[in-house]
């Protein structure tokens, strides 16, 4: 770990004044995942600019029934809200089933949008990997792939997004609020937050340097909504998403995100779209998932995923919305 | 804005404000350990991942490794040596003993710790990953307790006695 | 769950409140920081250490490689063997190491070093088909690398009904949750550690016979030890390093290897590939019993794994053959993990015993009890005590298997399919010799001292039982004083014979002690008495087979959207003979069952064979069980008494319980699904794998 400045952001105008002209700040808010990084020599930052006593660890109910979390919010805070427990569920399942109770007590909201792929590849410094060493090469695809994604992948890199929590901000259809260097506020919807890897798979947010995330606008969800959150990993708790789904269903319509299988939350657009005010059959449900994988990219020992997923929408269907029980 | 890459940070440990030199890239736990001679925190793996190291702070269980120790000036800090009042003995700590919670002993100080802290996070209502209802006040069954210690790998095994012993001290 | 009868450990009040310490832990003035430095290519030569970078932070005081180490001599491994040539035979060998005044430079400094190679072609993939396969004289523990009897291809040709099927483990790592951690101090010639490790005594040893210099001149201070399975058997390659910067540094140096560096600076298990054959008649007599077992060593030292020793043992037949084959990969030496051999040995053969059950339409049980062999088959020795049966029937009772249906894949309610599994459990009895010293002081109370150390087995609250009863006085006025070469010769723990060979020493002492106190008159002189008994010439005679037994019953519900297996009941019932503390026995047998669920269901170190590479060195990517996936767990001792077993009167425990556990699951789990998992870990591609 390289020697490093600290300092700590008294202010919003004040983070963004430190980090100016900084080209190797980073900033810090739980440092669960950025602390991790550092001693990996993964991350080589020459200031860190700690954000995390900033006044972003709100959690407001809006007037509209939706909720604001802030950028700094930790877990338990998280958890512990009333209105996100009653009309979020697949939020706090989401949360409740990711790394740790002290990892979730510790780590901000706006740490895990950005935490950084847990390709063992990616962790490693001794071995190629493009993400970190633009360039360098891909040690995954034929290598230890086991873990990563399916879709949405490029020859360059098959790493996934390791958040939970994301997952299920995109079923919500989340949006994450930036404030920019200069002071002024931008709103991206969480489905723009990442971009994938292409030929340039060290770029993963459209966030600018300085860029803050402050907080996610969750929007009221939708009436009638029945929502859950449904993971598989290797061991019953404390692991990663092998494969993971969130799901907001209604009557007219579906969401369904997928953890695990690509380098973002990834919407099954094409499913929603097939399966919205019809009342599936299980097969329908499962055809309709296989659709949204026709541009799947899937490599030899990671191939189950898409399968596995196809199985627990269609478990998530059958325990959320029984065959005929919904209309 | 300082050029400073160490410096004096204030850390209160256990009731008590210790000010320590500091490099910026010491940990928590390693000021702990290095620094202020406190080595009931024990380093498992340095990276989050097997909760060994866990203390409190500010009532709030925390992996002391991915902390950077400057970082958490002002805030609270309350280690397994904290844990006791005088020579009595804090009744997880006792428990742990009497169910035989413990083998090598080296995860028991983030166990206990943890433990603490999970049991605040009850009483608050914090639901976990196995609660069947998220909204009502959560019951501590015995695979609610297994799911909220998680976070703290045995591998000498002695889950069931770890469980035990929460589940005695819980059930008062 | 009862933590069992028996004194809570002596200990434990150091270990809940903090105080108790381990090796890192001492505090010890002007100590340096070291942080070994591991090669990046799987094979080649170090051409360069290029330390201009490091050296230029001031609190960096060494860069330690090759060309500036001291000599040390051949120990136990090459791998301990460190700096000692450019020669690099595995990714992750030491190549360097990094002193520094502060973790935090030393840490940075490791990361500033230029390492440069010229790369070898490397081999990293355990395969069948590898033309350069050996096969070893002997394996560890001294098992022929081959042993047959009778004819065991004919007898597969005529067996009524024959099963061959290929199961296979991973290289799994020991993790003790402690890494391993050293002090070391040099004064002179004498070489002064707090240590990490299973045994000060052989600590010593090895450190010894690496300097060239006698064991006594090695000082080992182990007073409690986070851990071990088998990885701190012996000194590892990356605590030799922290001697050597001590050496050159003429400081004291201490070393903590990270989790990473776990992976390929200590020992680890070799992946293993067993192909087994069974043959039997209708009525399920084995006729024929055929272990193929393949591993790996490293290409520069030679372990053989005893893959197919539990085999020599387990079953009646007259057409027994054991084999093993040994490839030579560019990885790590891998060395003992709890009950080797015996854990993936048992895997493979008590899932084929399972196989032959359906294969014979016959209970599992059953099979077992048919073909229990009077004698230990392949020595045809007689047992020193053999109560597998009496597991099997007392397990079977209290699990409820009478009422088991055996068809697989009919139980399901919900989302859960649900089954049922057994498996046998076997662990030799190991015992050494060693001393053990014996005071009386004049105010009435004991000390013993032992060169024992206690990894987390109660083995100083055993100790300490064992002395009072040995000297008929109260355990408050004994003191047992363990954890330090300096007491003398002195068994491993490791081979579960840790506790039995301390014990018998100590009791010999005290008993020694005892004649010496009557000649006085029962009154202790002024200055004491201390007598010193020595245990070397008391051992066990090879003239009977003796092991500890046991049997697994296990339930599992499998996710069957998923495949996600949970195990919601493991009851074992465990021989062990008699038990010095029934508390911390209990606790070893249930940690010996958990870490045999944990290999069931999630442990494995994935290679890279292109790059020679442990890709998943971490516990985020290494899973071992968690607390939220121990459900349900039963052991129960069977209360016997063998009169040939250790000095003490018991067999080991400490590596009975992970034996043939891993093989109960996967049982388990085709009963549930139908589905025969014969690669370990049981991951849910295996499972869906239709």
């Amino acid at each position: 770990m390289r020697a490093f400045r600290y300092a700590r952001a008294s202010d919003p105008a004040d983070a963004a004044t430190l980090v100016a002209g900084e080209p190797d700040a980073v900033y810090l808010g739980g440092g669960t995942n950025l602390v991790d990084l550092m001693k990996l020599g993964v991350l080589r930052p020459g200031l860190v600019v700690d954000v995390s006593r900033l006044p972003y660890d709100r959690i407001e109910h809006l007037p509209d029934g939706g909720v604001l979390i802030g950028g700094a919010a930790r877990g338990g805070r998280v958890g512990r809200d009333d209105v996100l427990r009653r009309r979020y569920p697949a939020l706090i399942r989401a949360l409740l089933s990711g790394a740790s109770a002290q990892i979730r007590g510790q780590a901000t909201l706006a740490g895990n949008l950005l935490q950084r792929t847990r390709c063992p590849y990616f962790q490693n410094t001794t071995v190629p990997c493009n993400k970190r060493d633009p360039g360098s090469g891909c040690s995954a695809i034929p290598g230890a792939h086991r873990d990563l994604g399916v879709i949405g992948t490029s020859d360059h890199c098959v790493a996934t997004h390791p958040s939970d929590l994301a997952v299920a901000l995109a079923a919500y259809d989340a949006v994450v609020e930036v404030r920019r260097r200069d002071g002024t506020e931008v709103l991206v919807p969480i489905g723009d937050l990442y971009r994938l890897p292409g030929d340039t798979p060290w770029i993963e947010t459209v966030l600018e340097p300085g860029d803050l995330i402050t907080g996610v606008q969750l929007p009221p969800p939708p009436d009638g909504a029945v929502a859950t959150y449904r993971k598989v990993r290797d061991r019953w708790s404390f692991a990663f998403a092998t494969v993971s789904v969130a799901a907001v269903l209604t009557a007219d319509e579906v969401r369904l995100a997928l953890g695990g299988v690509a380098p973002k939350p990834w919407r099954l657009t094409a499913t929603e779209r097939l399966l919205a005010g019809t009342d599936p059959t299980d097969d329908e449900v499962r055809a309709a998932t296989r659709a949204a994988f026709a541009d799947a990219r899937p490599l030899p020992d990671n191939a189950f995923k898409i399968e596995l997923a196809v199985d627990l929408v269609a478990a998530v269907f059958r325990d959320l919305r029984p065959v005929g029980a919904g209309r | 804005m300082t050029d400073q890459l160490r410096g004096e940070v204030v850390l209160r440990v256990n009731g008590v404000d210790r000010v320590v030199n500091l490099d910026n890239r010491t940990t928590l736990l390693d000021a702990l350990r290095e620094h202020l001679r406190l080595t009931g925190t024990k380093k498992g793996c340095d990276h989050g991942q097997c909760g060994a190291c866990t203390v409190l702070v500010d009532g709030e269980r925390a992996n002391s490794c991915l902390l950077l120790a400057v970082a958490v000036e002002g805030r609270a800090v309350t280690t397994v040596e904290g844990l006791a009042d005088g020579d009595e003995l804090h009744p997880l700590q006792r428990a742990f003993i009497a169910h035989d919670g413990f083998q090598c002993g080296y995860c028991t100080p983030g166990q206990i710790c943890s433990a603490v802290g999970m049991l605040a996070e009850v009483a608050g209502g914090l639901p976990s990953w196995v609660s069947a209802d998220l909204v009502a006040a959560p019951e501590l069954d015995d695979d609610e307790i297994r799911e909220r210690m998680s976070g703290n790998l045995c591998r000498c095994g002695a889950y069931a006695g770890i469980v035990a012993a929460i589940r005695e001290v819980a059930d008062g | 769950m009862s933590a069992g009868s028996g004194l809570p450990r002596l200990e434990g009040r150091d270990k809940v409140t903090g105080a108790a310490r381990y090796a890192y832990e001492y505090p010890i003035e002007d100590c340096l920081y070291v942080w070994p430095v591991g090669a990046t290519v799987a094979s080649g030569t170090v051409t360069e250490v290029d330390a201009t970078a490091a050296l230029a932070d001031p609190e960096v005081v060494a860069v330690v490689d090759h060309t500036n180490a001291p000599r040390l001599r051949p120990a136990v491994t090459a791998d301990e063997l460190v700096l000692q040539s450019p020669t690099v035979a595995y990714r992750g060998q030491v190549v360097a190491a990094v002193v520094a005044t502060t973790l935090e430079a030393a840490r940075e400094g490791a990361e500033q070093l230029l390492v440069r190679y010229v790369e070898h072609p490397h081999k990293a993939v355990l395969d069948p088909d590898d033309p350069d396969l050996e096969q070893p004289e002997t394996t560890n523990a001294g098992f022929p690398g081959t042993s047959v009897k009778g004819d065991v291809d004919a007898a597969l040709a005529a067996a009524d009904v024959a099963v061959d099927h290929i199961y296979t483990t991973p290289p799994e790592h020991n993790n003790p949750m402690e890494t391993v951690a050293i002090i070391a101090r040099w004064d002179g010639e004498r070489l002064l550690v707090h240590d990490s490790n299973q045994g000060p005594w052989a600590a010593a040893t090895g450190y010894g016979m690496l300097w060239g210099i006698p064991a006594d001149q090695v000082d080992v201070v182990t007073e409690h030890v986070g851990g071990g399975f088998g990885s701190k058997v012996w000194p590892t390659a990356g605590a030799v390093v922290a001697t050597v910067a001590a050496r050159v540094t003429g400081r004291p140096c201490k070393l903590m290897l990270t989790r990473q560096q776990m992976y390929t600076m200590a020992p680890a298990r070799t992946a293993t590939r067993s192909r087994i054959r069974l043959g039997a008649r209708r009525d399920g007599t084995l006729t024929a019993i055929d272990h193929d077992a393949l591993q790996y060593s490293s290409v520069i030292h030679e372990f053989v794994e005893q893959t197919g020793s539990a085999t020599r043992t387990m079953y009646a037949s007259d057409n027994l053959r054991i084999r093993h084959r040994l490839a030579r990969l560019n990885l790590p030496t891998p060395r003992v993990m709890r009950a080797p051999g015996k854990t993936p040995g048992m895997f493979a053969l008590e899932s084929a015993m399972d196989e032959l059950a359906y294969a014979l339409g016959m209970d599992p049980l059953a099979l077992r009890l048919r073909n229990e062999p009077p004698t230990e088959p392949a020595t045809g020795l007689p047992f020193g005590g053999r109560h597998l049966v009496d597991c099997l029937r007392a397990g079977a009772d209290k699990f409820g298997w009478a009422s088991r249906d055996p068809t697989p894949a009919v139980r399901r309610r919900g989302r859960w399919l649900f089954g049922t599994g057994l498996a046998s459990a076997v662990y030799p009895v190991y015992q050494q010799g060693g001393t053990a010293t014996a005071r009386a002081s004049p105010d009435g109370t004991f000390d013993v001292s032992v060169a024992a150390v206690d990894i987390g087995t109660g083995a100083r609250t055993a100790l300490w039982q064992a002395v009072a009863d040995a000297l008929g006085v109260p355990p408050s006025r004994v003191s047992v004083h363990i954890g330090r070469s300096a007491f003398g010769q002195s068994s491993l723990a490791g081979g579960s014979a840790g506790t039995a060979s301390w014990g018998g020493a100590v009791r010999k002492a005290c008993f020694e002690l005892g004649r010496r106190l009557a000649e006085h008159g029962g009154a202790v002189p002024v200055d004491g008495l201390e007598v010193t008994a020595d245990t070397a010439a008391d051992q066990l005679p090879p003239d009977h087979a003796r092991h500890s037994y046991g049997a697994h019953f296990c339930a599992v519900r499998v996710d069957a959207d998923t495949g996600q297996v949970r195990v919601d009941r493991l009851l074992g019932v465990f021989a062990h003979g008699h038990a010095l503390n029934a508390r911390t026995t209990h606790s070893q047998l249930l940690g010996g069952m958990v870490m045999g669920l944990s290999i069931a269901l999630c442990e494995q170190t994935i290679v890279d064979p292109r790059l020679g590479l442990f890709v998943n060195h971490d516990l985020a990517q290494y899973h071992i069980a968690t607390n939220a996936d121990i459900r349900g767990l039963e052991a129960h001792s069977l209360e016997h008494t063998d009169d040939d077993v250790t000095l003490v009167g018991g067999k080991g425990i400490g590596e009975l319980g992970i034996v043939g556990s891993a093989a109960a699951v996967a049982n388990a789990v085709f009963h549930a699904t139908g589905v025969r998992v014969r690669d370990l870990p049981i991951t849910v591609e295996r499972v869906r794998a239709r």
